[in-house]
């Protein structure tokens, strides 16, 4: 199996006029392999991608019953208050929160890189850690700790006889989330910049060693500039995943009704107009239109830092 | 090389099997799926969704007492988790269970997504008699029935005796008395608070208003096009701007409602009393935490005007029959019967602590002299409850009474963190509400 498969590679990026019979029927074995990808691809992706546009061009009121109204919905949505308030405040995890995650990451895996003991290996497990802790647990740990009644936080600040703040506040809970965030993610895009740092030759080290080049202009000089792609990456990961966030503020809304609301971010917006109020249509328009807009977010980014990734 | 081919086309058959397989599986597994022991093999099964302590129990006498039909229960989540579930399912047009446990207030929501069975063809009025007025106006809408009642939430003030004593306060039976007494707590510098004055009380804070004489909203689903909504009338007004002011002057928590800390400040003493429905001694016990020498006793729900005293309720649930049951004659004899026999109802009454609607239980001298130990032996249902059940009129809920739910949790935030005064928060949520009740098609009334 692994031989025919080795085989198809070189035979798919053989020019087209040269494409023999043999050629066209080792292909047919490529496309079987990757079938099974393929039909759970398009059963649960492509399938309710599609059927959720259709169902954003109708209109279904609890009086009215189920109209077709074409883009109207897309019309509401980008008029939508509740919608675009979502947005920029996602837009604002966006710029607060993917600093915070790639500084961290990046000066510990810039750390781990120059030491070589066995320090920088616990280190480097327990930096990653949080990663491998489910979302909602980690959060709900969170939650916990945020918590004024359960949380360290008031105990800390008695010693010093301060109130404790409330993390949980409408004006607090941004940065309570960022944290949370932070905390669990950071370790593993330490772990992607770490690999990057680990795959570049020391001999570029070395000559830059003999140039004069002290640990921290190494630092900033050659390993970032050649690790450059890899935090493209990092980067593309966290837009993506910052605007399409969900699961922090819904955890967290359990014990902050007031302060995260039903609409905070687009993402729990479309999940309460279709689970809590029924409005299955109106939801997948929301749902379309925040896909478009991390479409063209993340499609932007990768444009203006083509020649930081390499795909230029 | 042909052999490899049809090796493969083998493996691809067997793989979009096992995929076809688990979606054909799980559909069948759900009608075989009970939490219960089913005890009679061949008679037709009725599935339920609901989420009663103790339910067990009750479903296995139902079963072991009925050949003809047999019940096959699912806890599906309690309140909203359910009612997600619910949704979803009457949206795919597959999933429903064929009789559902719902609170009163969601039922006209349901019902006009055409996922109830109007059980009036199914002799809901035969039963009738057996509920008082106020419990059968929560379930029918017009001339139809959508439910049949099963357990009640009248009001009362469940309070510390030993924090009022070590403090000096009589037991509050008017909120002026009320406010007072929030007074002379704080006063004496008590560790606690009189009272939580949670956002995100929803229904909690709907039945304060309802106190003052607000009716929130005019619906009957004999025309389920139009509706009439004024949340902000003068009691809802008058009602907000007292809790307002005692949250003004920091005589009340306004910590949320149903959280792990709520939980815990309501057994340890920072509240010193929890104005609850008869579920409230039920869920109290259930919680961890407890400040051992707490002394519980029960009264009746402090009166804005004594001379005309109005009893209200929070909760209370009922079963519905689903419109994807399979055979709603039976579903319905089911939802009559579960909850319809004494023996049901000692269950439900000691073990889950439910308030019965069912009339020959609840005006029999067993429930009204009743014992409870954690109110060391006050009997809570002849002091308390039982008036307040018998004087509850009724009330009608909005067909989107989470979204109103939602937007007066939103409203009552704002109020409390001081953007706005509770009588322009009334007003902001019946804008919401106007606004939102013609974008999905209603005509004002």
């Amino acid at each position: 199996m692994t031989a025919t498969a080795t085989i198809v590679a070189p035979a798919g990026r053989a020019p087209r006029e040269r494409r023999s019979r043999l050629d066209v029927r080792r292909q047919r074995w490529g496309w079987l392999f990757v079938s099974p990808f393929l039909i759970v691809f398009a059963l649960f992706l492509i399938f309710p991608l599609f059927y959720a546009f259709g169902m954003s061009l109708f209109t279904t009121g609890l009086a009215t019953g189920t109209q077709f109204t074409g883009i109207g919905n897309y019309v509401k949505a980008f008029t939508d208050p509740l919608f675009l308030e979502g947005m920029l405040r996602v837009l604002a995890f966006a710029v607060v929160m993917i600093p915070a995650q790639l500084i961290v990451a990046l000066i510990a895996a810039l750390v781990l890189d120059s030491l070589v003991s066995w320090l920088s290996k616990a280190s480097r497990l327990l930096i990653f850690a949080p990663y491998a802790i489910p979302v909602v647990i980690g959060a709900l740990m969170w939650s916990f700790l945020y918590s004024p009644r359960f949380g360290p936080a008031g105990t800390l600040f008695e010693l010093f006889g301060l109130p404790a703040p409330d993390f949980l506040a409408s004006g607090t809970v941004f940065y309570s989330l960022v944290n949370i965030v932070t905390w669990q993610w950071s370790g593993y895009y330490m772990i992607v910049i770490y690999a990057a740092l680990r795959s570049i030759d020391p001999a570029i080290y070395e000559a830059a060693r003999i140039d004069g080049a002290n640990g921290l202009q190494t630092a900033l000089r050659i390993k970032i500039p050649m690790i450059s792609s890899s935090m493209v990456m990092v980067i593309t990961f966290a837009l993506i995943g910052t605007l399409q966030f969900f699961t922090e503020p819904v955890v967290l809304r359990n014990i902050a009704q007031g302060a995260i609301d039903a609409a905070y971010t687009p993402n729990m917006y479309a999940y309460s107009l279709a689970f809590s109020y029924s409005q299955f249509n109106y939801a997948s328009t929301i749902a379309f239109s925040l896909g478009i807009l991390v479409f063209a977010g993340s499609f932007v980014f990768l444009f203006l830092t083509r020649k930081q990734s390499g795909l230029k | 090389m042909k052999r490899k081919l049809l090796a493969a086309t083998g493996v691809a058959a067997l793989a979009a099997m096992v995929l076809s397989g688990c979606a054909s599986g799980s559909a069948e597994s759900e009608a075989a799926s009970c939490t219960n022991e089913i005890k009679v093999a061949d008679a037709p099964q009725v599935s339920v969704w609901a989420w009663y302590p103790a339910f067990e129990q009750v479903v296995d006498l139902f079963n072991e007492t009925h050949d003809e039909v047999q019940v096959c229960w699912t806890n599906a989540g309690q309140g909203n988790d359910e009612y997600t579930k619910f949704s979803t399912s009457i949206e795919a047009g597959s999933g429903a269970p064929d009789v559902i446990m719902l609170e009163s207030e969601v039922l006209s929501s349901f019902a006009i997504r055409k996922a109830l069975v109007d059980l009036t063809e199914y002799g809901a009025n035969d039963v009738k008699g057996d509920y008082s007025e106020g419990a059968w106006k929560d379930v029918s809408s017009g001339d139809a029935v959508y439910a049949i009642p099963v357990d009640g939430g009248p009001m009362g003030m469940l309070y510390r005796q030993d924090i009022f004593d070590e403090y000096g306060i009589a037991v509050p039976t008017t909120w002026a008395e009320f406010e007072a007494a929030a007074q002379q707590l704080k006063d004496a510098g008590a560790p606690g608070v009189l009272v939580d004055f949670p956002t995100n009380g929803r229904a909690y804070n709907q039945a304060l208003f309802a106190q003052a004489g607000s009716v929130p909203f005019d619906y009957d689903n004999a025309d389920p096009t139009s509706i009439g909504i004024e949340v902000n009338d003068q009691g809802a007004k008058d009602v907000l701007a007292y809790w307002e002011n005692l949250v003004d002057e920091g005589l009340v928590a306004t910590d949320d409602a149903f959280t792990a800390d709520y939980n815990t400040k309501l057994v340890d003493g920072s509240y010193a009393v929890y104005v609850a429905a008869a579920w409230g001694p039920g869920y109290l016990g259930g919680l961890s935490d407890a400040d051992p020498d707490a002394v519980w006793k029960a009264a009746p729900v402090p009166q804005w005007d004594t001379a005309n005293p109005v009893q209200i309720n929070w909760g209370g649930s009922t079963f519905a029959v689903t419109s994807q049951a399979k055979d709603p004659e039976l579903s319905a004899l089911v939802a009559k019967e579960i909850f319809g026999t004494e023996e049901a109802w000692k269950i439900g009454i000691e073990e889950a602590a439910l308030f019965p609607l069912w009339k020959p239980i609840l005006e029999s001298d067993y429930f009204r002299d009743l014992e409870y130990p954690f109110f060391g032996g006050q009997q809570i249902n002849k002091d308390v409850f039982l008036p307040a059940a018998s004087a509850y009129t009724g009330f009608t809920f909005s067909p989107f009474q989470n979204y109103a739910y939602d937007q007066l949790t939103e409203q009552l935030y704002a109020m409390v963190q001081g953007e706005k005064d509770s009588s322009a928060a009334l007003d902001d949520l019946q804008a919401s509400l106007e606004k939102y009740a013609t974008e999905q098609g209603f005509t004002l009334k």
